[in-house]
């Protein structure tokens, strides 16, 4: 008896695995469903009816039109998301995620659709305003050159003792564990969350997108401002594009054609300006 | 898998700590409740059923939010003293944690206190004790006696619960296991090294009080 259930048991972890790894059969692709978290303003956000809205989706509109594809979102928590797509709960990644080496060792990603350096946000007329503004215009990690290690140098020297918010698994995160491992480092779920942290005054600064810091600052505006250079490349990535399974090359093509028509048609560009203000595509 | 174990480890302390400090609280908290559930004074009676009421019946996600995020929105909040402690995550789930448990500690402790058959005190009582007394050196130790097995029950719930607290930025297991999950992708083998931990954690817990129901009753192993 005691075998029997044993076998049952071994049967039902085996059906079950079947089923999850079972999805990646070929597909034409006329429906695709997309991931994104819907709380990464002006990117994606939720509007109060529970819909998702922003830059991403009215992008997204635009590719599947391109694609002849049906394009459903769904609403999925970001430190979940890689694992949800490789086990088949959507077919792509649309969510302000970049493009690391870390995360193209489990998943592809189409070739970018926009880029952003990343900031800080402080409380304003806190010490930290002026010690963070470090007089220069931006940080390429990608290239070591003495001005930019000496920007590091003193972006350490200020934050030194300090406690930073970010969001968990996040390209910010990976460059304070990597280039200022001396912070005091709150990873928060929500890049929001981490906002109404820095206004009650429990961290010192945030981390996050450039574009989300100025969100945040924007809600709060007597309160919280945007400082510092705008960091970009090496650990924080190379643009931000759809992550795909491996497994579906075809469907990372159609969203690759798609993205690139979009951006020369001008119209990454022209809705980037309607989210942000400003132009986000990558030429 | 097993090369995350170590760091996943380091997790336990501060798994500990919040459950040992919840804990220690809730009694305090569970103790005074459970009286003055037990008092003849209505005000006190109904403080008490007030506060298990509200702390029984809410989710300690909700708790926890309310008092991490939630108190945090007063300005007068942030400028008494109470910010020193409210400021910490850590302190915000050792508060949340220790009034929820103290709310459902001290309904089991009520109903222990209430179980002491009525003969024991009036024995007590003939014998010259005066009621404090009785209290304390019959009523109270039966009903610890009595409430163990579901104290035991609290305490495991309170050592899942404190997993919670990692939605408020603390890296205790549950915590770091979302962390690295967020680096490695390994969504089951981390979370099945996670939930290996708690159990095994609240294996020693069980243990423990079997242990202590053993030690306390001396009487009934006599006769068995």
């Amino acid at each position: 008896m005691r075998k029997m259930f044993a076998a049952l048991a071994i049967g039902a972890i085996v059906a079950a695995v079947g089923t999850v790894a079972g999805v990646a059969d070929a597909k034409d692709w006329k429906k695709i469903r997309i991931a994104s978290e819907g709380a990464y303003p002006p990117w994606n956000s939720t509007d109060p009816s529970g819909k998702l809205i922003g830059f991403e989706v009215d992008l997204a509109k635009d590719l599947c039109a391109r694609m002849k594809a049906e394009c459903e979102f769904v609403a999925q928590d970001w430190d979940g998301i890689i694992p949800a797509l490789q086990q088949g709960k959507y077919d792509a990644i649309m969510s302000a995620m970049t493009i690391t080496d870390e995360r193209k060792q489990v998943i592809d990603f189409t070739v970018p659709y926009g880029t952003e350096p990343s900031s800080f946000g402080v409380l304003k007329g806190s010490p930290l305003q002026s010690s963070l503004d470090l007089k220069v215009e931006a940080v390429d990690l990608a290239k070591e050159t003495p001005e930019n290690k000496g920007a590091l140098d003193r972006l350490a020297a200020a934050l030194k003792g300090k406690t930073v918010g970010v969001q968990v698994s996040t390209i910010q995160a990976n460059f304070m564990e990597k280039h200022l491992p001396d912070v005091d480092l709150r990873t928060y779920d929500k890049i929001e969350n981490a906002g109404i942290d820095l206004v009650s005054g429990r961290i010192d600064t945030l981390f996050g997108d450039r574009s989300v810091v100025e969100a945040i600052a924007k809600n709060e505006p007597d309160k919280v401002v945007l400082v510092g250079p705008n960091i970009s490349r090496g650990v924080l990535g190379e643009g931000i594009g759809l992550g795909v399974r491996k497994a579906d090359a075809d469907l990372k093509a159609l969203f690759d054609k798609a993205i690139q028509e979009s951006t020369k048609d001008g119209v990454v560009s022209k809705l980037s300006v309607q989210h942000f203000g400003y132009d986000i595509a990558v030429k | 898998m097993w090369s995350s174990l170590p760091r996943l480890l380091g997790g336990v302390p501060l798994t500990l700590q919040l459950v040992g400090l919840a804990l220690a609280g809730g009694a305090l908290v569970a103790f005074g409740t459970a009286l003055m559930r037990l008092s003849s004074n209505p005000v006190l009676r109904g403080i008490a059923s007030g506060y298990v009421f509200l702390f029984r019946g809410t989710p300690l996600l909700v708790q926890m939010f309310l008092i991490y995020y939630g108190l945090g929105q007063f300005e007068w909040v942030r400028g008494s003293f109470l910010w020193t402690v409210l400021r910490e995550p850590y302190w915000c789930a050792i508060l949340a944690m220790m009034l929820n448990t103290g709310a459902y500690t001290s309904e089991i402790l009520r109903g222990a206190i209430q179980s002491v058959p009525h003969g024991q005190v009036e024995a007590a009582r003939a014998c010259g004790m005066s009621r404090a007394l009785a209290f304390r050196r019959i009523v109270l130790p039966v009903a610890i006696r009595q409430m163990l097995p579901a104290y035991g029950n609290e305490i495991i719930l309170m050592v899942k619960a404190s997993s919670l607290a990692s939605t408020i930025t603390l890296m205790e297991v549950t915590g770091l296991a979302r962390r690295m999950i967020a680096q490695t992708f390994a969504v089951f083998e981390l979370f099945i090294l996670a939930g290996a931990i708690y159990l095994l954690i609240n294996f020693l817990a069980a243990r423990l009080i079997r242990y202590a129901e053993w030690r306390l009753t001396p009487y009934l192993r006599a006769r068995a």
